[in-house]
This record gives structure tokens, sequence and C-alpha cells, in this order.
């Protein structure tokens, strides 16, 4: 079962006024990223719920949930680690501090370590392009990366 | 020189409206504007030749007016999508100066009569919309926002709206398609959004830093705006200079800067003594250009002349060590992950492309293949539903075109050794 917690009920009462009547849809990323914030990823529970409130099929909301990198349909670790790889942190050497995290965490990209703690991802471009190379760990954003600063970073993920 | 978009941005706490007020004159604007017509913003707009920052460079003036007349409610949607590879400039608009945004973005609406506004942020800005909201809530509680505004009769309210990772949603019609709560897919234009935009009502899409040089035409009039930089570039712009320089940043400077000073004189030159190779002046979806090249002056036409495109206003250095077809594979790869699926060139076209590329990087190229790319560049190049695809052929093509000696590089090096680069 799937219900939104009283906090996120309060939230969606405020999105839900952001739209004008009948175009209530509008608050469907919204409801989909606070789902995920509640639950840690999209559930079809979740689906089926958000569809009932926005008048729309489950079916509908997983299209456009799966449409949207930012949503996981699977469940993922607390922490969620993504390094850009594209090009201005290329030229900066994500590549290598992608694989020195591989290497610390124990997983590639894609996996989650067995404690569930950490999921470590591939990311396009995170609009830091100055700062590279860029790593942004659930929704922070961390600058000018080096493996001491991974270092740093994943020890205070506790 | 002046500074317009970045004028005293590392000032404490700028994101407080009481610093933002007392720092820069902050909402002042607003009063000259109430005073006019709001077709005389319009005009004033116009006059001041402010084009669209985002990356098209369409007249902002101008398209204001072409909203539908007498058609209402109308929109505005603040295109904070940033996601062209190499650009950074609105989400450092946005982290410093929330409310020169506000400010923008409440004399667009009254401009054009428009009584609701959105910002559309990338969703992997989160961090940032708690500070947007923090912003918004400030000037609805010093009546910038609301009812009756500053005593005008003009209403407008103001929200935020996040996304939730998808590159093609900075295309305008796709924005608002993702904004109606649909699947973040392109729509047929026309109609343009000024005529059937958001609930298919006349919306203005504009980029942050578009929205954000507007309060200084206001307060300094069109003339003051037009007198900085080229004969038909005129203004500031901010530039992402990033890649293999000693200081990459975001760097305010007039148009027509020569883009060899921007990457000396701003960001401090190529780093580690190599030389520059070369350069992708306006973001990923623009054309590469070789370092001779380098003395063009950043402005529209100049780049437009040379050969590519001011774009979003990001710079990206490659020095001379870098393969180029390494770098053409990584956005080869981006625009592949990116296309939206809606149209087959595009779809099978980004595919195709990075497959071929991803061979040669495996030193498993055939030399034909070089013609190939040049074929589905081709067969992409506009004939793709939306500028996506026009995009992804940019620097596939560009890099063929100047570096052909580095695809045969690889190409001859077949079956020698390890993958030189793999994604």
């Amino acid at each position: 079962m799937f219900a939104f917690t009283e906090a996120s009920e309060a939230r969606i009462e405020k999105i839900l006024a952001k739209y004008p009547e009948g175009r209530k849809i509008s608050a469907l990323l919204p409801l989909l990223t606070l789902a995920q914030a509640q639950e840690g990823y999209i559930t079809p529970e979740a689906m089926v719920e958000i569809g009932k409130r926005l008048n729309v099929s489950p079916a509908y909301v997983e299209s456009v949930c799966t449409f949207y990198t930012m949503y996981y349909t699977k469940p993922v670790g607390k922490y969620v680690v993504k390094f850009c790889i594209n090009i201005s942190c290329h030229l900066n050497g994500c590549d290598n501090l992608l694989e020195y995290t591989e290497k610390k965490l124990g997983i590639k990209e894609g996996e989650t370590t067995p404690d569930k703690k950490f999921t470590l991802l591939k990311e396009e471009c995170l609009a830091a392009c100055c700062e590279a190379p860029v790593m942004q760990v659930n929704n922070k954003y961390h600058v000018n990366m080096t493996p001491e600063k991974v270092d740093q970073v994943l020890a205070s993920c506790r | 020189m002046t500074q317009i978009l970045f004028k005293n941005i590392d000032t404490p706490n700028l994101t407080s409206i009481d610093v933002y007020e007392k720092t820069l004159d902050g909402y002042q604007s607003l009063r000259k504007a109430f005073e006019k017509k709001p077709e005389e913003v319009v005009e004033m707009v116009k006059a001041s030749g402010l084009r669209g920052r985002g990356g098209a460079g369409f007249p902002t003036g101008l398209k204001w007016s072409f909203l539908a007349k007498d058609v209402f409610p109308r929109y505005l949607a603040c295109n904070a999508d940033e996601s062209e590879p190499g650009t950074c400039k609105d989400r450092d608009l946005i982290m410093k100066n929330p409310h020169l945004l506000i400010e923008g973005m409440i004399l667009c609406s009254y401009a054009c009569r428009i009584e609701t506004g959105y910002i559309y942020m990338r969703g992997e800005f989160w961090e940032y919309e708690e500070l947007m909201d923090k912003a918004i809530d400030e000037a609805y509680a010093k009546g910038y926002l609301g009812k009756n505004i500053m005593g005008s009769g003009f209403n407008l309210d103001m929200y935020t709206h996040m996304g939730a990772g998808a590159y093609i949603c900075g295309e305008e019609s796709a924005l608002l398609s993702s904004l109606e709560g649909y699947r973040g897919e392109p729509r047929l234009k026309p109609p343009f959004p000024a005529v059937e935009g958001l609930y298919g009502k006349p919306t203005i899409v504009n980029n942050v830093e578009t929205l954000c040089a507007v309060p200084f035409i206001l307060m300094n009039g069109p003339e003051a705006y037009a007198a900085i930089g080229t004969e038909k570039s005129k203004g500031t712009k901010l530039v992402s200079v990033s890649g293999h320089v000693k200081k990459p940043g975001n760097y305010e400077v007039p148009l027509g800067t020569p883009t060899i000073d921007l990457i000396e004189k701003y960001a401090g030159g190529i780093r580690d003594g190599n030389k520059l190779k070369a350069f992708i002046p306006g973001g990923s979806s623009v054309p590469m250009l070789p370092a001779s090249k380098a003395d063009v002056p950043y402005d529209y036409e100049s780049i437009m002349e040379a050969g590519s495109m001011l774009g979003s206003g990001a710079l990206i250095v490659m020095d001379d060590t870098t393969n180029v077809v390494v770098e053409t594979l990584r956005l080869a790869h981006f625009y592949m992950h990116e296309s939206c699926g809606k149209c087959t060139p595009c779809r099978e076209g980004t595919r195709w492309m990075y497959q071929i590329l991803t061979d040669i990087n495996n030193k498993k190229g055939k030399p034909e293949q070089v013609d190939l790319l040049n074929d589905i560049c081709d067969n992409m190049s506009f004939k793709c539903f939306c500028p996506l695809g026009d995009a992804a052929v940019g620097p596939v093509a560009s890099s063929i075109k100047y570096f052909r000696e580095d695809y045969e590089e690889l190409i001859a090096s077949m079956k020698t050794g390890q993958p030189v680069g793999t994604i």
C-alpha cells in the first residue's frame, strides 16, 4: 500500500494551488517527486494513487514517469551518487573519479552496495561545467571534485 | 566594464530581498515600468536590441509583441531547464541573485499583460527550488507580487515548477508539454507559444539570462543597453568558459569581445603549458571550431560567419592533447540519451552515430565509416521534428570537417591496442 504522509499532503495542497482549475495534471511531476522523496523510488502503488488524485490512469502516470531520468522505478540506495560524464567534466577527468568511486564502494556504475547505502550512477550534464568535475549526492551538488573530496563526501553520508 | 547581470553578484546574502533592494536598487525598475503603458515597455525592450540568451538569439521585444491579441489569460514560462552541456550561467544567476530574475519576470509580465508566471527549473536544481520559493515569498510579502502590485492595478502570481531530468524540456514547446503534465515531447510549430502555448493560451517562454537583463533596460533606458556590444549583437553576455583552461568560470562580457580574450584573459589561458586545439563557442549543440578561428569576436553574427553559433554562450575549450573523436563520442552519447524518441531521424540517427563513434573509439572503425557519419548528418539536418536533431549533428559534422585526421589516426591504429575512449 502507498499513502502520502501528512507532511506530503500539506505539500500537495500547495502544489495543486499553483495550477489553474481543470489543469491539475500539471502536478504530476511534483507528485511523483514527492512520492519518490517519501519511498526512495516510485512504486506501482504510488502510480495508482497519483493517478487517482489527478484523474488519470496508472498507465498514463507510468508513461510520464519513465520518460524522466530522475525517477527510479526500482529501489535505490539511501544515497544516490551521480557523476556527470559529459564533455566539460570529461575534459577534467571525471572518468578517473568514477573509477575511483567504483573501487571505493566496490560496485560498478548502475549498481547499489549490498548494504543499500549507495547507488552509483552516471549523469548527463549537471549544469555546473565551470566547476567540473561535478558530483551530486541525492539533491546536493559537490563541485571541483578530487579523490580526496570524494572520500570526504562519502564519509559524511551516514 | 559594465556589469548588468553579475553586478555585485558576490555580495553576501544577496538572495535576501532586503540586501537585494539595498545593493542593487532592487525592484525600483517596477516603478519606472508602472509609469508607462505595457506597450511602451515592449517598445523599450525592442529598442534595446536584447536577444534571447537561451540559444536561438531571437529578438526579445519582438517575441513579446507576437502574443495573440486580446486572448487571456496569458502565461510566462521562464526557461530554467539549463541542460546544454557546457552551460552553467543560469544556475549562477538563480543561486546568487534570484530576485533579479523575479524582477525581470514581473517586468515581462507587466509588458505582456500576463498574470501567471512559472519558473521551470531542471529537476537536478532541487536545492535551488527552496531558495527560489523563499525569494518569491519575500517578493509577495513586500507587495511586488500578488494583487494590485504597488498600487498599479496589475496582478501577478509566480510559481516554481521542477522538471525531472530531460534535456529536451529546454526546447520551448517540450517545456510546455512537461509543465502541463505530459511527457516532455516537442510540439509542432506553428502555432508558436506566443499564439498557443501553455494550456493553449498565449505564452512567453524566455531564458533566465534574458529576463535578468530587463531591469537594467528599464532603469537605464534602452539606449544604455544598446550602447554595449556590436551593431547587431547588443548588450552583455554571460559566457561559461569550461574545459582545459586555468580559470574556468562564468564571465560577463560585452558582445563582440574576441573569443581568444575570453580564453586567455578571462579564463587564464590553456593550462599545463598546452596549446589550444579546438573550441565549441556556444554549447554542445553548435559546431566546434579549430584554434585558427579563436580570434572571432564573440557575437551572434561573427560566430555565425565563422561557421558556428553563439548558442547559449558556453565556450568549451580543448587543448592539443585532446583527441576530438573521443569528446565527440561523449556528445553523441548525450544526444542519443536525450532524444525523446518522437521522430525517426533523431531517434535512429543519434543512436547510429553513437554506435559508429563507439566503434571508431574502440579501434574497430573502418575508413568508410567517416563518410557514413557525414551521410547520417545529412539525413538528419533539418529533417527532425525539433532542433535536438540538428543539435546532435553539430558536433559530429564539425569534428569531421576540421579534425578528420583524428578519425583517421584512430582508424589507422585499428587492432593496435586499448580503446582510447568509451562511454
